[in-house]
């Protein structure tokens, strides 16, 4: 104990973490890597990447011309998430207007809609959806039910008076899409930040020759790592209290959990990430090395954290993949705490398999700086 | 001269003699940089032209612009009768180009390369088989047409490079800086070569940042700093220095004092270390009675000696530094606590199949300046590398003031000074930054941090510089830099990597005035050097070949065991050239056997 404090107090690390400080604010392509992807891939995220559907082209096929066929057509083209119905004449131009891409889903009333309901039997429609947009015609498929459902609930209030299922989403009741994608973000971008930042530190020494500079110096490895360390945290952890910021006070993202207990989860998260780095970087020779590395690192650990498709839904090999990326476990923290306030005990279950990576792609990192000596 | 160049030369009627190349007023500049400051000259047919300069004087630009690949800001340059920037596609069929780094296809055979280069000139490959024949004879590379260009040596890549320039039998062959990574050796071999070119009529122009090599060529152009220094015979130059240039002989142990003084005098303008002698230059029309006071004083003997181009090229700049270093001034006597400050017993690195180190030896007394010497790739970076602790031996061990520093704790590592080839600085951050890292690392705290800290920028005259980055200074001034942040903690031994490749020769002189006032306060100093001349100023040098020591001893004895009819008077080049052939004869002797 009494050494760690002696190391992290002396001259030699003090004059260590300046330098990597200056090195990363000095040189402006570090700045464009640790501050431009930030910004760019906030505003990418929330504003275009975006699982809802919208501004979706919908053919009507309407063979029918009575009543409850223009009621219907009429509440899907009132619909938030249709840009323009479409009226067609027949089935080859429906399929004209699916295959150039005019249209995500077809309406297709026969000629018996609105005799069918006026007799109260069901009027029955076929919706035929662009099968190559498989996910956005599944949702699309949704909404047109639901529209569905309500012209049917309606016809029915004429004789008798049942509400359809009611559904309510719990924690996002609008089911807003950014209240999910914000803080899930404020995990993405920490943990490329930090990535990046210490990927290339090591790295960049040994290219321009001042790592022997710094193994023949009377520093020890434990003081480079600590020096490597401490500029990424510092950062990365600067960069992830402005995207909490701006959950909360821009994109008006309830915080209902504890910031004090998000605080120390994001610090541990941001020394597992910094692990991680240090370990591309310690066996990098070059930069360029050193980014491959990370990518190569960085885009399989966001495909595998839950990010974008639920980890259960995994085959169990990769389910427990998932559970050695330090952002599987902070997307479980951040989402839990912007939403649902989840109770100290489960942040912890999320937080001590941080603290372990973190311990253990430290270690590793330090003894490969220590062996790259021999 | 021989039947093979009849093939290679262009074979045009052009006379020797006449101009091949006419620069006129040749003005570029880079930014605020001047690399050409706008001046003539003539090259001509027949004859071996030296491009000499230290490096950033303005050698590769010039290079650059004759073969039209840069256009000038001012001026004309035309090359066989062709402008440069008019007829620029006649240039590349006039002359043949082979830049520093020639771009060789390492995963492609000898040969593969040499057809590549011949189709992409147009030629066919089949029907030069007499072109190929003819330079695989003239480079001597024939038995190894079916070798991967990566795998060839320095000076074998650098013949394949020539024979590839040379495919379309140029009249122009401008060779920049063709013998850096060559042993000297091979580099007898391509200077061989380039005499059989022009014997034939071509014109080849050679830079180099050696300046003895300009002795080699019938004319110079000399640059220093974009101008054009002089043009002419190198004895011309020589010629200026001729009755001024003194051996000051058998001063033995107090060489390091005698040239310090020697310096010092105002009558004095430049002065080396050559073994166990003292050689100055006395300025123009100085009067002799200071320097022979010395000699009385000394006890030395005082001969004339040939003037060196080297020696003419500071003459012309007006002079080296003084003697003094204000640097060791401030130092203290060191003390250590053993008598030997450095050594390695059977000293061992392997990479794979490759043996980098094999096998070395030898002790470094406290005090010592010791050289380690030998061209690249001989294992001269590997052993130092793993004598400071930076690599792990295969076997065999490696002790610094008596302890493996790879072991060792922060204290012993602070007993040592580090200066990394090609002076590695924190570019990203300025040089007041650097130096304050560097006080920093070494554990140098408050008032003593920032005493030493501003001791190192008066000393090495930095304060217009603190606010730029180190990769903007000049060569000399990053030199300093680095050599401020490798002293800071006044170590008493000093590591020094290649501390003076590419730097100009002034700027070496000031180095080794700094080195020699360390050597005389006690500082133990390692050095590795290619520049063979350097190796004069060590007390002992190691000479490394292939991996192995073939020799170690004073400069002074290694050249005397290379005396001979040819060579009355060796200088550290012959005296290499000799112990590498007879060690390949050695290695020769011993294959044999074995295979008897």
């Amino acid at each position: 104990m009494r050494r760690w404090l002696n190391t992290l107090v002396n001259a030699r690390l003090r004059a260590q973490i300046v330098k990597e400080l200056l090195s990363l604010l000095r040189d402006p392509r570090s700045r464009l890597v640790v501050f431009a992807p930030p910004l760019m891939q906030l505003l990418v995220f929330t504003f275009a990447a975006t699982l809802e559907v919208r501004n979706a082209g919908i053919a009507v096929y309407d063979r029918d011309a009575g009543r409850w066929s223009h009621e219907l057509t009429a509440r899907v083209a009132a619909a938030d998430f249709v840009k323009q119905v479409y009226t067609v004449r027949s089935r080859d131009a429906l399929r004209e207007l699916i295959d150039r891409r005019k249209v995500i889903a077809g309406l297709d009333m026969g000629p018996d809609f609105s005799r069918a309901i006026a007799a109260g039997d069901t009027g029955i429609a076929q919706v035929i959806v662009d099968g190559r947009r498989s996910n956005a015609g599944q949702i699309t498929v949704g909404y047109l039910n639901a529209i569905a459902a309500g012209v049917g609930a309606d016809a029915g209030r004429d004789r008798r008076n049942t509400d359809p299922v009611v559904i309510r989403h719990w924690f996002n009741p609008n089911l807003i899409y950014r209240w999910f994608v914000v803080p899930a973000l404020t995990g993405i971008l920490v943990f490329f930040n930090a990535l990046l930042i210490t990927a290339l530190s090591i790295a960049r020494e040994r290219e321009l020759g001042t790592f022997d500079q710094l193994l023949v110096s009377p520093t020890t490895t434990l003081e480079i790592i600590v020096a490597k360390i401490m500029p990424a945290l510092g950062i990365a952890t600067v960069l992830g209290l402005l995207m909490i910021a701006l959950a909360v006070f821009v994109f008006h993202v309830p915080l209902a959990g504890s910031f004090l207990l998000l605080l120390p989860s994001l610090l541990l998260f941001i020394l597992s990430v910094v692990g991680i780095g240090l370990m591309i970087s310690s066996v990098s020779a070059t930069q360029q090395q050193a980014i491959l590395g990370a990518f190569a690192v960085g885009v399989p650990s966001v495909l595998l954290s839950g990010f974008a498709t639920p980890v259960e839904n995994m085959p169990q090999v990769l389910q427990w993949a998932a559970q050695l990326i330090p952002l599987t476990h902070f997307l479980v923290i951040v989402e839990g705490t912007f939403l649902k306030a989840m109770p100290a005990a489960d942040i912890i279950a999320n937080t001590w398999p941080l603290a372990v990576i973190a311990l253990v792609t430290l270690t590793l990192a330090t003894r490969f700086v220590r062996s790259r000596l021999q | 001269m021989s039947g093979a160049t009849a093939h290679i030369a262009s074979g045009t009627a052009r006379g020797r003699g006449e101009a091949a190349v006419v620069i006129a007023d040749v003005a570029k500049h880079f930014g605020r940089v001047e690399a050409l400051c706008g001046f003539s000259a003539t090259i001509h047919y027949g004859r071996l032209t030296g491009l000499v300069g230290p490096d950033g004087a303005g050698k590769t630009t010039l290079m650059r612009v004759m073969t039209g690949l840069l256009v000038p800001d001012g001026g004309s340059v035309t090359l066989a009768g062709f402008d440069v920037v008019e007829d620029n596609d006649a240039i590349h069929i006039a002359s043949g180009y082979m830049p520093q780094r020639f771009g060789l296809y390492e995963d492609l055979s000898v040969l593969e390369n040499m057809r590549l280069y011949a189709r992409l000139r147009g030629m066919d490959a089949d029907q030069h088989a007499a072109t190929f024949e003819d330079l695989l004879d003239f480079t001597r590379l024939g038995p190894f047409t079916s070798r991967l260009a990566g795998r060839l040596s320095g000076g074998m890549k650098q013949k394949l490079g020539l024979a590839c320039a040379l495919m379309a039998k140029p009249e122009v062959l401008l060779l920049d800086e063709p013998s850096v990574g060559v042993d000297p050796v091979s580099r007898q071999d391509l200077w061989r070569m380039v005499r059989e070119l022009t014997d034939d009529g071509m014109a080849v122009v050679w830079s180099t940042a050696y300046l003895d090599e300009a002795e080699r060529c019938e004319s110079v152009l000399l640059l220093n700093a974009g101008k054009l220094e002089f043009d002419g015979p190198p004895r011309e130059l020589t010629r200026r220095i001729d009755r001024r240039s003194f051996r000051l002989e058998q001063v033995g142990a107090a060489r390091r004092a005698v040239l310090s003084q020697a310096l010092n005098l105002p009558t004095v303008s430049d002065g080396v270390i050559q073994g166990d002698a003292v050689r100055v230059v006395l300025r123009a029309d100085a009067a002799r009675d200071a320097i022979d006071a010395l000699v009385a004083e000394t006890g030395a003997a005082l001969q004339p000696v040939q003037p060196r181009f080297e020696d003419a090229f500071i003459d012309l700049l007006g002079g080296g530094p003084g003697g003094t270093s204000a640097l060791a001034e401030r130092f203290d006597a060191v003390e250590l606590e053993s008598d030997i400050a450095v050594s390695c017993r059977d000293l061992s690195k392997r990479f794979g199949d490759f043996t980098a180190t094999d096998s070395v030896s030898f002790e470094v007394r406290k005090g010592e300046i010791f050289g380690l010497l030998g061209p690249n790739g001989a294992g001269k970076s590997t052993t130092f590398k793993m004598l400071c602790g930076l690599l792990k031996p295969t076997a065999g061990e490696a002790q610094v003031v008596g302890r493996d520093l790879r072991r060792a704790t922060g204290a012993a590592k602070s007993q040592l000074g580090y200066m990394a080839q090609k002076f590695s600085l924190y570019g990203l951050l300025s040089v007041r930054q650097n130096l304050d890292f560097s006080a920093g690392v070494y554990g140098l705290q408050g008032r003593a941090r920032r005493e030493r800290i501003d001791e190192m920028i008066e000393t090495f005259d930095l304060q217009p510089y603190l606010g730029t980055s180190p990769d903007a200074l000049p060569l000399g001034y990053k030199q300093r830099l680095a050599l401020a942040c490798a002293l800071m903690h006044r170590p008493p031994v000093l590591f020094l990597d290649e501390p003076t490749s590419g730097v100009d020769p002034i700027t070496r002189r000031e180095f080794w005035t700094h080195i020699n006032g360390l050597a005389r306060k006690g500082v133990t100093v390692m050095v590795t050097t290619h520049f063979m001349d350097e190796a004069e100023y060590c007390d002992r040098v190691a000479m490394m070949y292939r991996a192995r020591l073939i020799a170690l001893d004073a400069p002074d004895a290694l050249k005397r065991g290379a005396v001979d009819d040819a060579h009355p008077d060796p200088t550290m080049e012959d005296a290499f050239i000799h112990l590498v052939q007879s060690a390949d004869l050695d290695a020769q002797a011993r294959a044999d056997a074995s295979a008897a």
